[in-house]
């Protein structure tokens, strides 16, 4: 057996041990004894029969095929499908991360290409990046005014210093003699700029893009637990106000699936992007 | 005197050190002819690299100019084409891409299929037709330096600036290149201006070879002129009776004089007419250079 399908196979053999005693831990352990039935009936299933209030995985396999049935639906603001909570959350999210690229790309060149510049904004930058992006919310909600926009500006924020960080470290560090190359070819600076910087720096800044779609998903779902309104955020801060631990416990497994798939998505974009040398 | 072609005129580079500056060189003269091949040999820090990146307008002089075809050099330029030591192929080009880059630069308003033609021509020159896909990370060492033999010649430049070009690679591959380098340069009259510290490379490929003395404040002690016959093969060389003259004469200088120069300047040395020798001729030449070719014996 080839190493891929022997760890396919563990994998598979850890995720049945896992379901299995997850559904052993949650399983009733039968009527509870010597109870006087009008305690009982007061107690509710729980006590009565050993019964957990956490589901199990085949409840939440019953729900999770529920979900999947109408991902989209949309009836009114506390009942939506969670796919379309999703999209919300993804369009945000590529909002944010949008304008984090048009600003922190161009930036990250200038830092990179002047140590001057670089030298003058490294004290902001080391100031600015470690404050959690959540922390700016008051005030872009006092600012911008709208909740949405605020979101956006969060994720924007939390985004925009890996890139930055990585682009002008890519293009700090392209080697001179390309650039030399260019210089005795006669290519202008902007022409430079896209034929050898940009390549040469390319791989660098697609591993900075990748740390911030990763951040920025992270942030998402605190952000609109705390603006409210749509996105899968705010679901999984209602479910748990209704107290259906499945539907929280289906949007957690959403949130990986969807987490991976951006990365997944930025981690293809950095193969395209390496040369080997 | 004959034509001028390049002329490096009192050039002076200096580095900051801990106790005030560093002179590399200063009132460095050199001249250059059209259609000559000159080498630079000298110690590792003797600056050669220097005076190269200031011909190719990569580095600026402290003092003094460089004058090419009768012009003042101000910066890089697509008439001196520059062959790096390591290659600087553009990884993520293939060689056709490599090449149609620099042929760009040098046309840029020629169509994208005379720029590739142009490049072929040249990537055939240097024995590579058929590769002209691959990527750099494919090629071995000396297919890379033949890359970048190529680009440099693509662009057709006034002057082929070479810095030791081919101490990267392995015996064999370096004497192919040289054939290849000495018969491009000899059928175009390509004037050529070359580092290195391999004197049998320089004596096969030069007219003539400039020694410098250890830096710092580096000088040229010397110019040897090569009394090799043009038609020279690389195979036979060490067969010509001229061949170990020039070639004890170089070794002496790097060996012994190269250090020793500069605390013993002959009487009547003059830095802008550095005596040009030629270690076969019976009689030194008038500035009276010293020949330690005896001494060896």
């Amino acid at each position: 057996m080839s190493e891929g399908v022997r760890s396919a196979v563990l994998s598979a053999l850890i995720l049945v041990l896992f379901l299995a005693a997850w559904q052993i831990a949650t399983q009733g352990t039968g009527a509870t004894q010597q109870m006087d039935p009008e305690y009982a009936k007061l107690m509710g299933v729980t006590a009565t029969q050993g019964k957990s209030a956490m589901p199990g995985p085949l409840d939440i396999g019953a729900k999770l095929m529920e979900h999947l049935r109408s991902p989209f639906y949309d009836k009114g603001p506390n009942d939506k499908g969670i796919g379309l909570q999703i999209l919300y959350s993804l369009a945000r999210v590529a909002g944010g991360y949008l304008l984090a690229v048009i600003v922190a790309i161009p930036l990250g060149f200038l830092i990179g290409m002047s140590p001057l510049v670089s030298r003058a904004l490294d004290p902001f930058i080391q100031v600015l990046k470690p404050i959690s992006p959540l922390a700016w919310m008051p005030l872009a909600l006092y600012t911008i005014k709208d909740s949405g926009k605020s979101a956006i500006f969060v994720i924007f924020i939390c985004s925009v210093w890996p890139m930055l960080i990585n682009t002008a470290f890519g293009v700090a560090s392209v080697r001179k003699e390309w650039i030399n190359v260019a210089r005795t070819l006669e290519v202008g600076p902007f022409r430079r700029a896209i034929t050898v910087i940009l390549p040469a720096a390319a791989p660098t800044i697609v591993t900075g893009m990748r740390i911030s779609i990763g951040i920025a998903w992270l942030v998402i779902v605190a952000a609109e637990m705390l603006v409210g309104g749509t996105g899968i955020g705010y679901f999984v801060w209602n479910e748990w106000n209704n107290l259906s631990i499945s539907n929280v416990i289906i949007a957690i497994l959403m949130i990986g699936l969807v987490g991976m798939m951006l990365d997944q998505l930025l981690a293809r974009a950095g193969r395209a992007a390496t040369y080997p040398e | 005197m004959s034509e001028r072609f390049i002329s490096f005129e009192s050039i002076a580079r200096r580095y900051p050190a801990k106790d005030g500056m560093t002179t590399v060189f200063e009132d460095l003269w050199l001249s250059v002819e059209r259609g000559e091949f000159v080498c630079i040999i000298g110690h590792s820090g003797c600056g050669k690299t220097t005076v190269l990146n200031i011909l190719a307008g990569l580095d600026a002089p402290d003092d003094g100019v460089v004058i090419v075809d009768g012009q003042a050099i101000e910066g890089p330029s697509l008439d001196r084409a520059v062959v790096f030591q390591g290659h600087a192929l553009l990884p993520w080009r293939t060689v056709l891409g490599n090449v149609a880059y620099a042929v760009s630069s040098r046309w840029p308003k020629w169509s994208r299929t005379q720029i590739a033609d142009h490049a072929r021509k040249f990537i055939a020159l240097v024995g590579l037709a058929g590769a002209e896909a691959k990527k750099p990370s494919e090629l071995s060492g000396g297919m890379k330096q033949r890359v970048g033999i190529a680009r440099a010649l693509s662009i057709e430049p006034k002057i082929l600036l070479m810095d030791e070009p081919f101490s990267a690679l392995d015996a064999l591959t370096r004497g192919t290149l040289q054939d290849e380098v000495r018969r491009i340069c000899v059928e175009t009259g390509q004037t050529a201006f070359m580092i290195t510290h391999d004197v049998d490379e320089a004596i096969f490929l030069a007219d003539k070879i400039v020694l410098m003395t250890n830096g710092p404040g580096a000088m040229i002690a010397e110019i040897v002129k090569n009394p090799l016959p043009r038609d020279r093969k690389r195979l036979d060389l060490h067969k010509h009776p001229f061949f170990y003259p020039v070639r004890n004469h170089l070794i002496d200088f790097l060996v012994e004089r190269s250090r020793t120069f500069r605390d013993n300047v002959p009487a009547g040395f003059d830095r802008r007419h550095p005596p040009i020798v030629d270690p076969t001729a019976p009689e030194i030449p008038e500035t009276g250079a010293v020949r330690l070719v005896k001494i060896n014996a």
